[in-house]
């Protein structure tokens, strides 16, 4: 393949055109990237042109193409935004010092395995969502999906750049098993429990892109601040698309507390089920499983993995140069939710032990401004009901709170008033039901479903009627 | 940390205690789930997360392994797996490692090491095969757990590893036979145990097969297929009888008073001027089974059964719980004619009996117990004693006998003199960890020697016959005895313990390797050696820095 075609075929800034041994090994990995796109990408409207966003160079005008396309022409490149000649390591035992631009040998199975454990939710959660599109609630949302989907898959191209750019053989394995393990296969799984379900409805789509996606947005800005350079560069990039992936979450969970409202108004009462709606209750349990699911892939309270990765200066804290302290954190302590004799209390531990909580504290803060939004649309129309989060030891299966059953208000219960209560708490089957039968795809343009409002603009000054998926 | 501040560690369990397994019986089967409860470690200022283990661990495993053997002799497969899930696991545990006293981490390495023998000896000898059904990612002591099965069975899963970090993560070795069994019995050839074993993150799917570190492979939906078509291969080459009645390990009686402990037929009393103590073996005081049926009757009191665990216990609690007491002088008293009556089982018609060979493997294993504990062991024969066969072995064992020539002059009856007896027993029913009997050891490379002593089979040897076969060290007479005992036990006090403990250890296993001479004698001698080093125990080593963020900072030196 010529120099222009590849770079054509695979838009980069990486100088793939120049760099003949990595360009051998993407030539490689290409064609299984594709076939497992047909076989797990989206299962249906696989060849109807979709109005996406490709990004062709990172600057200002390049990495927001917009154009009708299929998605198997999509073209998903890798990018690394603008390097920093200067940049130096922020924080650990390394401080000070010019950042890395080649894997230390030292640290190469620590930084492969959380690029692998990164990248795996990538293809995931496409995985998870491939038969959304069939009950899309507007041509709108279903370009939003595949937007998204596409660039789960760019991410993971940006993964499987560095695996095989920087790691050798072993990241070429690496690179080749990330389409070998499959969401659900239980001969197969991916590698995080979370991502081995299937995102069964659209409500569940947009509080997964809220929640879930938010737990990715933290992961990335972490390793932002890695030492290594090109991983820094490559996650730097991600969070720009994974912008508008916390976008589709949050836009999408507000237009259906809209949505509600006005059937709330319209037939003047709280349960509007059989008007098609989404009852405020029925949201807030919504929110109590994704909120505390997408929790529990931050890890336990205390981890010596995570302080490893912070001394070593792979994985840094949420906007770690912003931070106002030493960024080495040698004798620093801080305390962390722990149940002691039967009462949640905290317990005083070194804070690079607890780095894990204290990126799922940022997270929760940020959590919460969505919720604050809706809250005031509710607050706008009268209503009086808030949306929260749930209590950070509600339905945990990580860490501390493991292993004891903790109300959304956060009470210890026991396992009696769990049984009793969990309805009250989490969807039940019934309701999961309910909501599965308001999904009907609806693709004339313009159109919303029963339970949706439709959004305040279209996508890139495009009208709401425009043809976003050409069926 | 002085042995002070460690808990005492009592090594009596059964299965009613167990925090950390859990064991279901399916004739030819049982399956052992390592289950390991978190807050139930010996110290509490760690926690056992993620199947990682101590002690306490590994002394429930330790039992587990002896009840499957004498409880259930219709189990002929032992199928080992992990009941979290992902993990398999996670080896000694890291935070007890970095805060234990060197002496602890030592015995504890011991400990474990012999209890990973015992699962080899149940598969070689016992025909209790055991199998590993490695589940989840098996690290470090956790790979060497499953090491210690006769097979590896891995779940491919892609994410489910076997490694072994410590060299790459810890600065230490691999402590329980890890890279002995990588090579020794797997055939892992060297060039890829070194890539293995440098490599923290492990091996897995095909390339663990193709590297030898696992014996077959199978995605987790056919993983309980695999393993029962392994069970049942394996189960029908057993010998092991499937309506045989099982013999009840009951609890062991031991009373402790002072610095006195009393079990039913051994007793230990401690001098802690001299450092000494005396571990005496009550022989058997009335009839013994002449049968495997009489035997199964008698149950766990039948005296052959009751001596083996006790010494077991009490060498056990010596080690972990008496650490200065730096010698340990072996007697035994009673009735010869009796212990001759016990140990005709082990050369009868029913030596062959699963039950009668359970105990012949119990008694060796005790024995190797002793030949590795780092204490000197002195042998006293004097009137009154049964140095017979199965106990005369003791006096094998030592390092230094005293045998009494002739009897007390100044007793106003005087006792018959000391007698000693070589028996079929000594002459290779109890093999050292080198493979050799003790007799065999005690003269390697002089046959003519060996075929002296051997000759004395069944003869009872005063004194001077003793001394002329070469059976014992010295045969003072009633005006020496006490003196040079005493200058002996005094003398070996004055030394240095490390000195003495290496002196003797190089002694002891004379004549051929075997693995498990390789792990007690290089592996454990590096390994102890290491775990002294700045590299992985000083304030900047590797095992005080895991996990605190730190970079461990080495001595780049080699010496």
């Amino acid at each position: 393949m010529s120099s222009v075609d590849i770079d054509a075929k695979i838009p980069n800034n990486v100088d793939l055109a120049g760099d003949r041994r990595l360009q051998r090994a993407l030539e490689q990995w290409q064609p299984k990237f594709i076939r497992w796109w047909e076989d797990l990408g989206p299962s249906a409207f696989k060849r109807n042109q979709v109005y996406l966003r490709t990004a062709i160079n990172v600057g200002r005008d390049g990495w927001a193409n917009f154009d009708h396309v299929e998605m198997p022409d999509y073209r998903w490149g890798v990018f690394l935004a603008e390097q920093d000649p200067d940049r130096t390591i922020a924080f650990g035992e390394h401080k000070g010092l010019p950042a890395w631009q080649e894997v230390p040998g030292e640290y190469r199975s620590e930084l492969r395995r959380l690029i692998v454990v990164q990248g795996d939710t990538e293809p995931a959660s496409v995985e998870q969502q491939r038969h959304l599109s069939l009950t899309a609630p507007s041509l709108y949302d279903m370009r939003n999906l595949f937007q998204v989907n596409v660039e789960e898959g760019r991410h993971l191209w940006a993964m499987v750049y560095l695996l095989h750019r920087y790691f050798g053989r072993d990241g070429r394995d690496d690179a080749d098993e990330m389409l070998e393990r499959h969401s659900g296969d239980p001969d197969n799984p991916r590698i995080l429990g979370a991502f081995n379900e299937e995102t069964p409805d659209w409500l569940s789509f947009f509080m997964f892109t809220y929640f879930t996606d938010r737990d990715g947005k933290y992961q990335l800005a972490s390793l932002r601040e890695s030492a290594f350079d090109p991983l820094s560069r490559t996650c730097d990039f991600m969070l720009k698309e994974e912008a508008y992936h916390m976008f589709v979450g949050a836009s999408g969970v507000g237009r259906v507390v809209q949505r509600t409202v006005e059937l709330m108004h319209q037939h003047d009462t709280d349960d509007i089920h059989q008007y098609g709606g989404i009852n405020l209750d029925l949201l807030q349990k919504y929110i109590n499983f994704h909120y505390s699911v997408s929790l529990d892939l931050f890890g336990a309270e205390t981890s010596t993995n995570a302080a490893n990765y912070f001394g070593a200066g792979l994985k840094g804290r949420y906007q770690e140069e912003g931070r106002d302290d030493d960024h080495v954190l040698a004798n620093a302590t801080r305390l962390v939710p722990s149940v002691e004799d039967g009462v949640i209390s905290q317990r005083e531990v070194s804070q690079l032990v607890a780095l894990n909580e204290t990126l799922r504290e940022d997270y929760t803060q940020d959590c919460r401004k969505g919720l604050e939004r809706w809250n005031r649309a509710l607050a706008a129309s009268g209503i009086d009901t808030k949306l929260e989060l749930p209590h950070i030891g509600f339905n945990r299966q990580v860490g501390a709170f493991s292993g004891y059953e903790v109300s959304p208000r956060g009470r210890l219960v026991d396992d009696d008033q769990w049984a009793k209560q969990v309805d009250s708490w989490l969807p039940t089957d019934g309701e999961r039901a309910h909501v599965t039968s308001l999904m009907r795809g609806v693709t004339e343009p313009g159109k919303m479903a029963s339970w949706v409002a439709p959004p305040a603009q279209g996508i890139h000054q495009q009208p709401l009627d425009y043809d976003y998926v050409r069926t | 940390m002085s042995s002070a501040t460690e808990p005492e560690v009592d090594f009596r369990t059964s299965p009613s205690e167990y925090r950390h397994w859990h064991f279901e019986v399916q004739p030819p089967r049982a399956t052992v789930t390592m289950n390991v409860d978190p807050s139930g470690g010996l110290r509490n200022d760690y926690e056992l997360k993620m199947n990682s283990y101590d002690l306490s661990v590994d002394i429930e495993l330790a039992d587990l392994i002896q009840r499957l053997r004498f409880e259930y002799p219709e189990v002929s497969v032992v199928v080992l797996t992990g009941g979290l899930d992902k993990v398999f696991c996670a080896g000694a545990n890291i935070q007890m490692l970095a805060s234990a006293s060197h002496g602890h981490k030592v015995n504890f390495c011991k400990f474990t090491n012999e209890t990973r023998n015992s699962i080899e000896d149940a598969t070689d000898h016992s025909q209790q095969v055991w199998l590993a059904a490695v589940n989840g990612t098996a690290a470090g002591g956790g790979y060497e757990l499953a090491l210690a099965c006769d097979e590896v069975l891995l779940v491919d899963d892609r994410s489910s590893a076997v490694s072994l970090p410590e060299i790459p993560l810890l600065a230490v070795l691999p402590g329980t036979g890890g890279l002995t069994r990588l090579v020794e019995k797997r055939h892992v050839r060297r060039d890829l145990a070194d890539a293995f074993s440098t490599r923290s993150e492990g091996m897995r799917g095909q390339a663990a097969v193709d590297w030898r570190l696992v014996d077959r492979l199978s995605p987790a939906s056919r993983f309980s297929e695999l393993i029962d078509s392994r069970v049942a291969n394996r189960a029908a080459s057993s010998d092991r009888p499937a309506n045989g009645v099982g013999l009840a390990l009951t609890p062991l009686p031991r009373k402790i008073d002072g610095d006195d402990m009393t079990w039913s037929t051994v007793s230990v009393s401690i001098d802690r001027t001299t450092g000494t103590a005396e571990i005496m073996i009550a022989g058997p005081k009335t009839s013994q089974p002449a049968t495997a049926a009489d035997l199964a009757n008698m149950g766990a009191d039948a005296w052959l059964v009751s001596a083996a665990r006790e010494l077991d216990d009490a060498i056990l609690h010596l080690r972990f719980n008496e650490p200065a007491v730096g010698t340990w002088v072996l007697r035994s008293s009673g009735d010869p004619t009796r212990v001759l009556e016990a140990e005709s089982l082990f050369s009868g018609t029913d030596s062959d009996h699963w039950l009668v060979r359970e105990v012949r493997l119990l008694w060796t294993r005790t024995l190797k117990r002793l030949d590795v504990s780092a204490r000197t062991l002195v042998a006293v024969v004097e009137p009154g004693s049964c140095a017979v066969g199965l106990l005369a072995e003791l006096v094998l064992a030592a390092d230094r006998s005293f045998m009494l020539d002739g009897t007390w002059e100044d007793a106003d009856e005087s006792p018959p003199p000391a007698t000693i007896m070589i028996t079929s027993t000594n002459l290779g029913r109890l093999p050292m960890s080198n493979g050799l009997s003790r007799l065999a050891t005690r003269f390697w490379g002089r046959d003519d020697a060996y075929a002296v002593a051997a000759a004395t089979e069944g003869k009872e040897l005063l004194a001077a016959d003793a001394a002329a076969a070469e059976l014992v060290t010295m045969t003072p007479d009633d005006l020496d005895w006490h003196d040079d005992l005493r200058l002996m036990v005094e003398g070996r006090q004055s030394f240095s313990p490390d000195a003495v403990t290496g002196m003797e250890a190089n002694f002891r296993f004379v004549g051929p390797e075997t693995m498990e001479t390789k792990i007690f004698g290089r592996l454990s001698a590096w390994q102890n050696w290491i775990f002294q080093r700045p590299n992985a125990v000083g304030p900047e080593g590797a095992l005080q820095r895991f996990g605190s963020g730190s970079r461990p900072e080495f001595d780049p030196r080699r010496v």
